[in-house]
């Protein structure tokens, strides 16, 4: 086997090409061919590397090749076909054949992208056996394996939600008969609330410091976005709409991006952290906006549009463009590399996880836990 | 060939963590709810990573949550505990709402006082009203929105005369159907609030 020779991006002039402007929906996929794998490594690669934006072609349509074995391990090599070069080339041990096959694919996206994978991330999400009711948070990898069940209530559950940086979530429980937010270290098994004020306490989202919270309370009498430290003190409203729901930060903390009625529309709005003017977000064209998910490079909102059906959409943060309508579906949350997303869609009347790569629109779906699954939050 | 050995030392360290502390020492404060059994992520060996794994250290009594001062505000809801639920007494008083809308509609006027006067018959009841929503909108905004029924329909009890103070409001979003079909007739049905009547329980 050749000896690695592995790549940093700027070393490769083809790379610029895939990064000039990636237009959601539009983007052509980075043709690959892949041989030597079979069975769960081939299928490992295959999802990975398809919701990064590669697309797997013959070796003659193909600008790089694959080549290994996942026989007592996974190994491989990737070449770029046009440079004429050995971009990697690697063998893997230790933990499972699956954690060996997204680490492959992980140092496959960061040679050819110069951006790190998505393999080895962990989601978070809601299950409910009748699809509507009582549920139980679960983590899994991202790609839906290894689910392994958080809480233990036969309650109502919503919107789990990852403290950045630790496996630690925030998510809405029903347990004490009354929707209460609570927080619930993965570590050590142990949960607090947070906020369980009289009404609804719901939609808990962590500032990208881990050091505030916004959520959404009804203590004043309507349903509003109220912002307060991770210890669930200083609390403040920040906004008094009608209708406001789903609360996100962008990514530098400034912001809190959520849904709002304004003018008898839905509409999606930003609002300083700390309180201040209510600017609107266009999303013409896409109807009914909820469910915002602000992207982690601060460029591109994610959220759900309603006409009919529940769609997809992403618009650029800065309004610089109008939204994309790009697949069915509801509850989008971005990955760390911003560029996937995950997202539950109809199948028949139960809701199944699915991944979606936003610039080429390819998607996968999520191996299936029991049930409904919903509300998936895409660890960061 | 170059060998790029995938170990987990943090993995390892949880797994550690987990088999050292398990649940024998809640830290002070925590509020366990009944019946939970912790279900820690970490025991199956291969351990769970964040992000290439760089980042889970440091959860352990770290989490910059002070757990004297955290748990929110009971103290509204307090006042709820030793009542004893009637939900037979109002369910003929159901209220339904138009597609999307949390407008008690005019037809309603004569649920509304008939939950009033229930109310006002007995000044040691109180009420809880639940709202609800067909299944046609995303599940937070329909949350909000189930919340802005109950609020709703305690708006107007307040104007029939009863105390807010004697309400408690809770939404189900789309989660507590009564009807749990896909047509317009189950839709119309799940637009809701229930009025739930609540009396003292005896002897306390």
């Amino acid at each position: 086997m050749i000896a690695a020779t592995p790549l940093l991006a700027q070393e490769n002039g083809n790379l610029h090409m895939n990064e000039r402007i990636p237009v959601p929906g539009m983007t052509p996929p980075i043709p690959v061919s892949m041989s030597g794998f079979t069975g769960e490594g081939a299928e490992v690669l295959k999802f990975d590397l398809t919701v990064q934006g590669f697309s797997f072609v013959t070796p003659d349509a193909a600008q790089y090749l694959i080549n290994g074995s996942d026989a007592g391990g996974i190994s491989g090599n990737l070449t770029d076909k046009f440079a004429r070069r050995v971009l990697l080339s690697r063998s893997y041990n230790g933990a499972s054949l699956r954690r060996q096959a997204h680490a492959f694919a992980d140092d496959i996206v960061l040679a050819v992208t110069g951006k790190k994978g998505i393999g080895q991330t962990k989601i978070a999400f809601k299950s409910q056996p009748s699809g509507y009711g009582a549920g139980e948070i679960y983590v899994a990898d991202f790609d839906g394996h290894n689910a392994q069940r958080i809480t233990s209530d036969n309650a109502i559950v919503a919107k789990p939600a990852w403290v950045p940086g630790r496996l630690a979530l925030y998510y809405t429980s029903y347990a004490l008969d009354n929707p209460d937010i609570f927080y619930h270290s993965l570590t050590s098994g142990q949960r607090r609330k947070i906020a369980a004020y009289s009404g609804l306490n719901t939609s808990a989202a962590a500032s990208p410091d881990g050091a505030k919270i916004a959520m959404v309370l009804s203590k004043s009498g309507s349903a509003n976005i109220w912002v307060c430290n991770a210890d669930g003190t200083n609390l403040k409203q920040i906004t008094t709409g009608v209708e406001d729901s789903s609360p996100v930060w962008s990514p530098d903390g400034e912001w809190i991006c959520f849904e709002t009625k304004h003018n008898e529309r839905r509409r999606l709005a930003k609002v300083p952290a700390g309180g201040g003017a209510v600017q609107y977000i266009s999303t013409t064209g896409a109807a009914n906006p909820t469910e915002p998910d602000w992207s982690p490079d601060g460029k591109w909102i994610a959220f759900t549009s309603q006409m009919g059906d529940f769609n997809i959409c992403v618009v650029p943060a800065d309004g610089s463009a109008p939204p994309t309508i790009l697949v069915e579906g509801q509850n989008p949350s971005w990955a760390p590399n911003s560029r996937t997303l995950v997202f539950n869609r109809s199948l028949g009347y139960r809701q199944v996880l699915s991944v979606l790569d936003v610039f080429t629109k390819q998607d996968k779906d999520c191996a299936r836990t029991t049930g409904s699954s919903s509300q998936p939050a895409w660890a960061k | 060939m170059k060998t790029n050995q995938i170990i987990f030392p943090l993995a390892l360290a949880l797994a550690a963590m987990l088999a050292t502390t398990g649940c024998k020492h809640a830290p002070v404060g925590l509020t366990r709810l009944p019946g939970q059994e912790a279900a820690p992520v970490g025991g199956d060996g291969s351990g769970p990573t964040i992000g290439g794994g760089g980042t889970m250290g440091g959860d352990n009594g770290s989490t910059g949550i002070n757990t004297t001062q955290g748990g929110g505000n009971t103290a509204a809801l307090n006042s709820f505990d030793n009542m004893v639920d009637d939900p037979a007494a109002l369910a003929a008083n159901t209220i339904h709402f138009a597609f999307d809308s949390a407008a008690i509609r005019d037809s309603e006027s004569a649920n509304i006082s008939a939950v009033a006067s229930a109310l006002s018959a007995n000044a040691g009841d109180k009420l809880r009203i639940e709202g609800n929503c067909d299944e046609r909108g995303t599940e937070e905004y329909n949350r909000a929105l189930g919340e802005r029924r109950a609020l709703a329909a305690r708006e107007a009890l307040a104007k029939a005369g009863v105390s807010p103070d004697r309400i408690r409001t809770i939404s189900y979003g789309k989660d507590k159907p009564v009807d749990p079909g896909h047509d317009e007739s189950a839709w119309k049905a799940n637009r809701r609030d229930d009025f739930i009547l609540l009396h003292p329980k005896t002897g306390v």
